[in-house]
């Protein structure tokens, strides 16, 4: 690389020559905090543009009127969106939606918790290579990976034929909620295993040394100091297992029947087919206070620093 | 920490440390099966999917014969480049800006600028159809926009959520480094802008390379919003292979969809090499 002569115009030196008065320290930090802030400027301008506004439109949309056209006019606002929350239809979904998030939030952590273990127990090298190995498909296309269980569940899929072989009922399970359950195990099962990786790599193994010197069993050990350990884990995975579940859209599309939709799926169906912009807006919300909710958990359970 | 203490506390003896490597070994399957299941039946002479019944190309070539297909990979490419290159300089300022400063009102923008990253797409999805729907017209003073068209409504809406991602992987980047290196070069009259492009830029790199290239797959594999955004005739593959794969499985399906997921995870791949150098450098710390 060419090595440029030194800069010809002179620095402004003022900010190095230091400090006698305290004024000129404060007025250098203050000048910096400037800087910082000019440099931020654009990033913040355009998220408040394209995220916060938008934020803002569909809070607003949710207390909006809806002409009888199907427009949403914001004008009039009222609750009438947040009344029509208690309906059996929504609430039949938001109910299926809650308990199909749990399950697959439960059944993430029971596959990843023993897998987060092993890996953060090999030697670096391995382990390097088995977090790749399970972040490959963390940020690879999720709608393929889902659509590669319609490949295997369909009427002549190998799952499909291989359950039929095994003499486990008629095999056919696309197009429902074991199907959707399924879907989502398999699309965010790496989202609970990095944060469980990383709560349990973290463990002080001389305790667990400690616990089994004063004769506690194996089982005792990891019962009494590394699972209390490794919760923050448990809380960060479970939180963001949790949140994408319960707004799904994509796996109950693909995989699940016209019975099988989740509050994404009803949001979407109200934006796209109803046309009822304050209804889908308010659900919106809702599944908007979820996340707020659950992401404050989670960061209490220090899920930033995981 | 946990390198120094003897293996045998960690791991479990006997029938159950087997039962933890089958464990771990089943739940990999799990993950690569289908994927490789997929890859293989792309290849398969038949109509029926199920059924392996010899090699074949044809639905590659039906592929790239396939003009919707062509025009939407377009439409793809287009988004994914002008948006990552926005994402990847809003990004990195911001990561810069919220680590390497304290000023007042950076929490705030701390929290906003992590919210694109957990909220659920859907979400994001309807924010940007609401907005675009009530604003369109707002933006037809900037010469050249046009937010009647879906491309821009596409580009915005995607540096939306990459600006996040990209300031992540560069803010992961940048807490490693520490700041007296900078101040080494301002000490030797660097001026604010050569010590960045001197010595933070070159340090940095890998990070927003890192960024960049999950910029990248993030915008190729939307569907959500994408599919709320983009208007007829311009649709994004992600969205076209949406609507075909909704439909059923096909072998044309089998076909894109392996195209797609080999793209995703090249540059997933590429990504994780280039800023697993700044993981490795941490840990021998």
């Amino acid at each position: 690389m060419p090595v440029e002569a030194p800069p010809g115009d002179a620095p402004e030196l003022e900010d190095t020559t230091e400090v006698a008065t305290p004024g000129l320290e404060y007025q250098a930090e203050r000048a910096k905090a400037r800087q910082g802030f000019l440099l931020g400027l654009p990033t913040i301008v355009y998220l408040l543009i394209f995220f916060v506004a938008p934020l803002g439109f569909v809070v607003a949309y949710s207390f909006a009127t809806r002409t009888s056209t199907g427009r949403t006019e914001l004008r009039d606002f009222n609750l009438n969106a947040y009344a029509r929350l208690g309906d059996d239809i929504i609430m039949t979904v938001a109910w299926r939606s809650l308990w199909m998030a749990v399950l697959a939030t439960l059944i993430c952590l029971v596959l990843a918790y023993p897998l987060a273990y092993f890996i953060s127990t090999r030697s670096p090298a391995v382990r390097n290579m088995l977090l790749v190995a399970v972040m490959i498909p963390f940020w690879s296309n999720f709608l393929i990976r889902t659509y590669a269980w319609r490949v295997l569940l369909d009427s002549d899929g190998l799952v499909t034929q291989g359950l039929e072989l095994l003499g486990l009922g008629d095999g056919r399970i696309l197009f429902t909620s074991n199907a959707v359950i399924l879907g989502l195990v398999y699309g965010y099962l790496p989202f609970m295993v990095l944060p469980l990786y990383a709560a349990i790599e973290r463990v002080d193994w001389s305790l667990v040394e400690g616990a089994r010197d004063l004769y506690a069993s194996g089982w005792a050990a990891f019962r009494r100091v590394v699972w209390p350990l490794s919760r923050p884990g448990v809380i960060a995975g479970s939180m963001l297992v949790f949140v994408p579940s319960f707004g799904a859209y994509v796996t109950p599309a693909i995989l699940g029947g016209n019975k099988e939709g989740l509050l994404g799926s009803y949001i979407v169906l109200q934006f796209l087919s109803a046309r009822n912009g304050p209804v889908g807006s308010a659900v919106s919300v809702v599944v908007l206070g979820v996340m707020l909710v659950s992401t404050l958990i989670y960061f209490r359970a220090g899920g930033k620093n995981l | 920490m946990s390198k120094g203490v003897a293996k045998s506390t960690a791991e479990p003896q006997g029938a159950s440390r087997w039962l933890l490597r089958g464990h771990s070994a089943a739940v990999f399957a799990f993950f690569y099966a289908p994927i490789v299941v997929l890859c293989v039946f792309s290849f398969n002479d038949s109509n029926a999917v199920g059924n392996w019944n010899g090699f074949t190309l044809d639905w590659y070539s039906d592929l790239f014969a396939n003009d919707n297909i062509q025009s939407s990979i377009w439409v793809s490419v287009k988004v994914c480049v002008v948006s990552t290159l926005i994402s990847v300089v809003l990004g990195t300022a911001g990561a810069l800006a919220l680590e390497r400063f304290r000023w007042w009102g950076q929490k705030a923008f701390d929290a906003v600028l992590y919210l694109p990253i957990i909220i659920p797409d859907v979400t994001m999805a309807v924010m940007m159809l609401v907005f675009f729907s009530e604003t369109a017209s707002w933006f037809d003073w900037i010469p050249g926009v046009n937010l009647q068209n879906g491309l821009e409504k596409l580009v915005f809406s995607h540096v939306a959520f990459n600006i996040s991602f990209v300031s992540v992987v560069v803010r992961a980047r940048l807490a490693n480094l520490d700041a007296s290196m900078e101040e080494a070069a301002a000490d030797l009259y660097a001026n604010r802008w050569q010590a960045f492009r001197r010595v933070t830029l070159p340090q940095i790199m890998p990070g927003v390379i890192g960024g960049a290239l999950l910029a990248v797959t993030i915008s190729l594999d939307d569907v959500v919003v994408s599919s709320f955004v983009s208007a007829v005739g311009g649709t994004p593959l992600s969205v076209y292979v949406f609507g075909m794969l909704r439909k059923g499985v096909t072998p044309l399906v089998n076909s894109v969809s392996v195209v797609m997921l080999a793209a995703s995870m090249a540059f997933v791949m590429a990504s994780l090499v280039i800023s697993r150098a700044t993981g490795s450098e941490r840990e021998e710390r």
